[in-house]
């Protein structure tokens, strides 16, 4: 193991996070957006993050996106006839993006994107008076 | 005389080691309790994780009485100068839990970086014992 393991959990646990954010970002994009790339309503998408540990000792244990899942909440429906997209009734179903809980999201990762972000420089300091041990 | 030199050498060496010894073991087992403190904040939004520790003082006490094996170099010949470091091996344990999240979830983010700014402040100070004991040998050593 080494000390340089810190560095890694960190990015490790930035990168997850930044993933996150993305997935945020695409979801309020398209809150408003009646078809997605596959033709169909938008669905929010989610990240589910996954503990893996860094090395054989498994102390050091970084984080991963695990994979990205599709809410299944439906949609929310509006009524717009003039919508080509609209069905018989005049009704067009939007994407399931919830703006409330996206936010939510936003914030939640940013914050948490600061903290190891502040991990990080920790290490980069400790790491740095490492080196110069013995030369004052 | 040569082997005189060599011994005299090798007994500068042992007493140099053991000075060193509880600040290298300190330090060592600073920088894996940070790692620790690392992963709980790093997986603060992993459902089902659950924040991790160990106790410094008690590791180190075992690292120092010889609880753990230590490593020692190996020597091919008898005029090898012979050095040997604790192993530190803590005992990681779970944290006992504060307040329940719904994923599973046990790190509590405020206790997290409190420990970690904690522990970074006493892996500095382990290097501040450390260059102190070299700048004291240093001192020694120089002709004044």
């Amino acid at each position: 193991m080494s000390s340089f393991e810190l560095f890694n959990i960190a990015a490790s646990a930035m990168n997850a996070q930044s993933v996150r954010l993305n997935t945020t970002a695409s979801n309020m994009a398209n809150a408003e957006s009646a078809l997605g790339a596959d033709g169909k309503p938008y669905k929010a998408k989610q990240v589910v993050f996954q503990a893996v540990p860094m090395d054989a000792s498994g102390k050091g244990q970084g984080v991963r996106v695990q994979q990205i899942v599709e809410s299944a909440a439906p949609g929310r429906v509006v009524y717009d006839p003039k919508s080509p997209v609209a069905n018989a009734q005049g009704y067009v179903t939007m994407s399931n993006v919830d703006p409330v809980e996206e936010m939510v999201n936003m914030i939640s990762a940013s914050r948490a994107y600061q903290n190891n972000a502040e991990v990080m420089s920790t290490a980069k300091t400790l790491m740095q008076k490492t080196i110069s041990l013995g030369q004052s | 005389m040569f082997e005189e030199i060599l011994s005299g050498v090798e007994e500068m060496n042992v007493q140099l080691d053991n000075a060193l010894r509880f600040h290298q073991t300190a330090l060592n087992l600073r920088a894996q309790r940070q790692e620790v403190l690392a992963a709980n904040i790093a997986n603060a939004d992993t459902p089902n994780y659950k924040a991790r520790d160990f106790e410094f003082g008690k590791a180190l006490g075992t690292a120092m009485q010889g609880g753990v094996p230590a490593v020692s170099l190996a020597t091919t010949s008898p005029l090898h100068i012979s050095a040997s470091a604790p192993v530190t091996n803590p005992q990681v344990k779970y944290r006992s839990e504060e307040q329940a999240s719904v994923d599973g979830n046990t790190v509590n983010m405020d206790t997290e970086r409190a420990a970690f700014a904690e522990n970074a402040l006493q892996y500095e100070a382990s290097l501040t014992f450390i260059n102190g004991m070299f700048s004291t040998m240093q001192k020694a050593i120089s002709s004044q």
